[in-house]
């Protein structure tokens, strides 16, 4: 079962019939196109027709300040680290979950799903409270002299916490319907079992381990909601961009509010072309597996 | 099945790795929830019950039921004609309208609500004409409601597609040389394949839907008891020295996310035979 | 399976048209509505004037009138009122902008004229909140800029009482350095280079410093101030007195436009008029924003520390127009500062 908060770009690679005999083509497209147009695509390309009635030495004096580059890096970079560690922690949890039976494996499975379902507002006030000075995790970590509440460190806890589900849910199927003879193949040649991870396991799972990772981090790179409660909002030190762009909305400078959400744009677009190629990658390399 | 042992590890590494994703589940998943109930109740069954009988936070449970259920409604019709477009038939530059569709899912929801600022603000390219009309958009329900629908946008059709895509058109293409029409078509053949997907689409959808923070946040104006969905509710809280109040209104969000989790646990065991 | 469906179904579709429609009803009890677009730290105050004012509006005209409020950074509301949120009255922390607003049209550009006191029914100023005891010895603007201090404040861009306290630092540097401006500006640049956090909104600093715990002193409205002791108890924290702080005056204006369009003149002239009674003058104090009204200042002075204060119309300062265009305009002083 895919989940439907991953954008799974299964494409039909066996289309139907060339002429269907199945009316309402024209007005489910029809309505399709003008649906996408007036929730999607009208309200974006104003931000674009906005961002171009700028000069373009003030586009580009507005995207090299060194308060814009340093929430674009700190809003990419931390989402980079974030999705790197959920990776980690996404390997961790899904091999644990598919291959082994314990107690408790079940509700581990669809509590999973927890940084998806809960609202990132009540994300962003719950990891405060808890890595405050005074909180319960942050009260534990205040003696050893790490701070995480209004530090960048807050911003990676936030990503890594609404990241989690989307390298487990990726990998997770993928995982569960590889070919087991494989490995008894390789353990029954003599192949350690850290080997037939390495060479057997692990080349089927990357593109779903990549996948899971661009998906992370494309959630990652615009969240706000959870953040905002945590980071401590310091310019050029923990301000993401999306902060940035609501600061500039309320400072009334819309040029650089929308200059700000063009280029977040333009990632997101690209973005979800690798994403589509990673997946189509992986495809090819197992298979259809839905 | 051959031997199993074959494919695992010792029981040393099995347990560490398993008491792993237990401590990483729990301490980044499990407490923050757990928080969020500790911090409502820290006063009181009496002043949580205060707390969320407050008018501004009915208010705010009000319109968030009125949006969500509009947005949900709305993706719902519009993705069942969108799942139809896409998996009954060909054309050319479908892969294109799919990524499109996925596009809402990686725009940040800042970047959204700044979108319909751009256009429906009293400074944006309609917003004169619509002020001047008597139409309030921005920083009134419907442009809550029109933010909330960008950002749920792909939920609904994102779940048909693959299921519609795998059942292919046989069963329509029959139908429809027995004499049957379009409607009666999607009705009686289509619709009940796909009505477990169709709910789950719809319970994702609608999780998002009311739990919308970042697109809601530019475009609501924040008048208390009037354009405060319950997220923007739980944020004024906050910021407000009322963390108690702040966390019981956020814990009827946070029950939200357990009741989906649970729904969502019951449609896997019914899709769970249909698609494998 | 497939009728517990359809009747779901049914029943989603139907709650779906009927709901919006119930909506407006129950929105629309009052005979008048009025919104009040106001700046951070004003939560508490508006929410008792507005149940004050409502009792009186109907006593003296038989209507009931309900009263809602937005709050948040000063700019950041302007802003809002700007894009369209439909404010009747504008209550914000400094004058320039409500002129913002003005410069769009929404209202007179003399519209601070138009009642007493500069349109400001009450004042505050600028102090220091400190920790109990005030362990980092902090006695004056110039212990802020020691090694180790950490100052809370919010984003003068966004915030109204950010904008009081930078001035309110500038106007003592420049006194302090006889009038240097480039040694005031260095002093800002010091004072900044202390400030760990800066959230949009006065409100959020006060979070920040008093619930977080983060910070040695936070530079607030008095009235904040004097909440924030309230709030979590006189053996939390100390006020301290600068030897010079700023006279805040923040204004209030009926926004013409759009209580033109919504026939709600009468009842935004009467809500913002009555401020100024005895009654609401009574209201603010006890609420720690200082009153115009004499007789009433005189009941509370012994709550009100004597302080020196300039004001924004000091020829150091120049008005409003002025300070916004030098120092938090786009490029401005407070650009420079901060971008390093």
């Amino acid at each position: 079962m895919a989940e439907s908060y991953l954008p799974v770009s299964h494409l039909p690679t066996a289309a139907p019939r060339q002429k269907s005999v199945i009316p309402g083509f024209g007005l489910t497209l029809g309505l399709t196109v003008l649906w996408l147009s007036l929730v999607v695509l009208i309200p974006l390309a104003a931000l674009f027709l906005k961002t171009a009635e700028l000069p373009l030495d003030r586009l580009v004096a507005i995207l090299t300040a060194p308060r814009t580059l340093n929430a674009l890096k700190i809003s990419f970079g931390l989402s980079l680290v974030a999705a790197g560690v959920n990776l980690v922690f996404g390997a961790v949890v899904v091999w644990a979950l598919v291959r082994y039976d314990f107690p408790g494996r079940r509700v581990l499975d669809a509590l999973i799903d927890i940084p998806f379902a809960l609202p990132t507002a009540v994300a962003g006030i719950a990891l405060t409270t808890l890595y405050a000075e005074n909180g319960w995790i942050g009260s534990w970590l205040a003696p050893l002299g790490i701070k995480v509440a209004f530090t960048p460190l807050g911003i990676l806890i936030a990503l890594i916490f609404i990241g989690l589900p989307f390298v487990v849910r990726t990998v997770q199927p993928v995982l569960e319907d590889l070919d087991h003879e494989l490995e008894e193949a390789a353990a029954t040649l003599g192949a350690g079992r850290w080997t037939t991870i390495r060479r057997v396991v692990l080349p089927a799972v990357l593109p779903a381990f990549l996948t899971g990772f661009a998906l992370a981090f494309a959630r990652a790179v615009g969240e706000y909601g959870s953040v905002i409660f945590i980071a401590g909002n310091l310019p050029n030190v923990s301000e993401i961009a999306p902060l940035l762009i609501v600061i500039r909305l309320e400072e009334f400078r819309y040029a650089d509010a929308t200059a700000i959400a063009a280029t977040m744009l333009v990632a997101a677009f690209a973005l979800l072309f690798v994403i589509n190629g990673l997946q189509r990658w992986q495809e090819n390399r197992t298979g259809r597996l839905k | 099945m051959s031997d199993p042992s074959i494919r695992s590890e010792p029981t040393a590494v099995k347990w560490a790795i398993i008491g792993a994703a237990a401590l990483i589940v729990a301490l980044l998943v499990i407490l923050p929830l757990i928080n969020v109930f500790a911090q409502a109740f820290s006063k009181g069954w009496e002043a949580y019950a205060a707390a969320l009988v407050d008018p501004d936070a009915l208010a705010a449970i009000e319109l968030t039921l009125i949006v969500t259920v509009i947005s949900v409604a709305a993706n719902t019709a519009m993705g069942l004609v969108m799942a139809w477009a896409i998996t009954k038939f060909a054309f050319p530059g479908k892969s294109f309208l799919i990524t499109l569709i996925d596009l809402p899912f990686s725009v940040s929801p800042v970047v959204a609500g700044l979108a319909f600022v751009l256009l429906f603000g009293a400074q944006g390219y309609f917003g004169p004409w619509l002020i001047d009309n008597g139409w309030k958009i921005i920083f009134a329900w419907p442009g809550i409601t029109l933010a909330t629908i960008f950002v749920t946008f792909p939920f609904v059709a994102r779940e048909l597609i693959p299921l519609m895509q795998e059942q292919g058109t046989t069963e329509e293409e029959a139908a429809v040389t027995l004499g049957a029409g379009g409607w009666t078509v999607f009705r009686r053949v289509t619709l009940p394949n796909i009505k477990w997907a169709l709910l789950y689409g719809v319970l994702l959808c609608n999780a998002r839907a009311m739990g919308e923070f970042g697109a809601v946040s530019v475009v609501s104006g924040h008048v208390r008891g009037e354009t405060n969905t319950i997220p923007l509710q739980v944020e004024i809280l906050y910021n407000e020295y009322q963390f108690q109040a702040s966390f019981a209104v956020a814990s009827l969000l946070a029950f939200l996310a357990i009741v989906t989790l649970l729904a969502k646990s019951l449609l896997e065991a019914r899709l769970g035979g249909h698609q494998r | 399976m497939s009728f517990s469906f359809k009747h779901a179904a049914a029943a989603a579709l139907i709650a779906a048209v009927a709901l919006p429609l119930f909506a407006p009803l129950a929105a629309q009890a009052a005979d008048v509505s009025l919104l009040n677009v106001s700046y951070d730290p004003t939560r508490e105050l508006y929410q008792q004037y507005n149940k004050l004012f409502a009792q009186k509006f109907q006593k003296d005209t038989g209507k009931t009138i309900e009263i809602k409020a937005s709050h948040g950074g000063s700019g950041k509301q302007a802003r809002s009122v700007i894009d369209g949120l439909e404010a009747d009255v504008v209550t914000l922390a400094l004058a320039y902008d409500i002129d913002a607003i003005a410069d769009k049209g929404f209202l007179d550009k003399d519209w601070q004229k138009r009642l007493p006191d500069n349109s400001s029914p009450y004042t505050s100023t600028i102090v220091f909140l400190v920790r109990k005891g005030n362990p980092k010895d902090i006695k004056d603007w110039n212990d802020l800029v020691k090694p180790g201090v950490q100052v809370i404040t919010p984003n003068p861009k966004t915030s109204g009482g950010a904008r009081w306290n930078y001035l309110a630092a500038y106007a003592y540097a420049l006194k302090q350095n006889n009038g240097d401006e480039a040694k005031a500006k260095d002093f800002l640049k010091a004072l900044f280079k202390n400030v760990p956090v800066l959230d949009t909104g006065a409100r959020g600093s006060t979070v920040t410093f008093t619930e977080r715990g983060v910070g040695d002193v936070l530079l607030a409205w008095e009235n904040e101030a004097f909440l924030s002791k309230k709030e979590f108890g006189d053996d939390k924290f100390d006020i301290v007195i600068p030897s010079l702080s700023i006279l805040a005056e923040p204004p209030v204006a009926i926004v013409d436009k759009n209580v033109d369009r919504k026939g709600t003149r009468a009842a935004a002239e009467a809500y913002l008029t009555f401020l100024y009674s005895k009654e609401g003058q009574k209201l603010a104090a006890e609420n720690f924003y200082r009153p115009r009204d004499e007789e009433v200042a005189r009941q509370f002075d012994k709550v009100f520390p004597q302080l020196n204060l300039v004001t924004i119309d000091d020829p150091a300062l120049g008005g409003w127009r002025k300070a916004q265009a030098t120092h938090f305009a786009d490029g401005g002083v407070f650009d420079q500062i901060y971008s390093n």
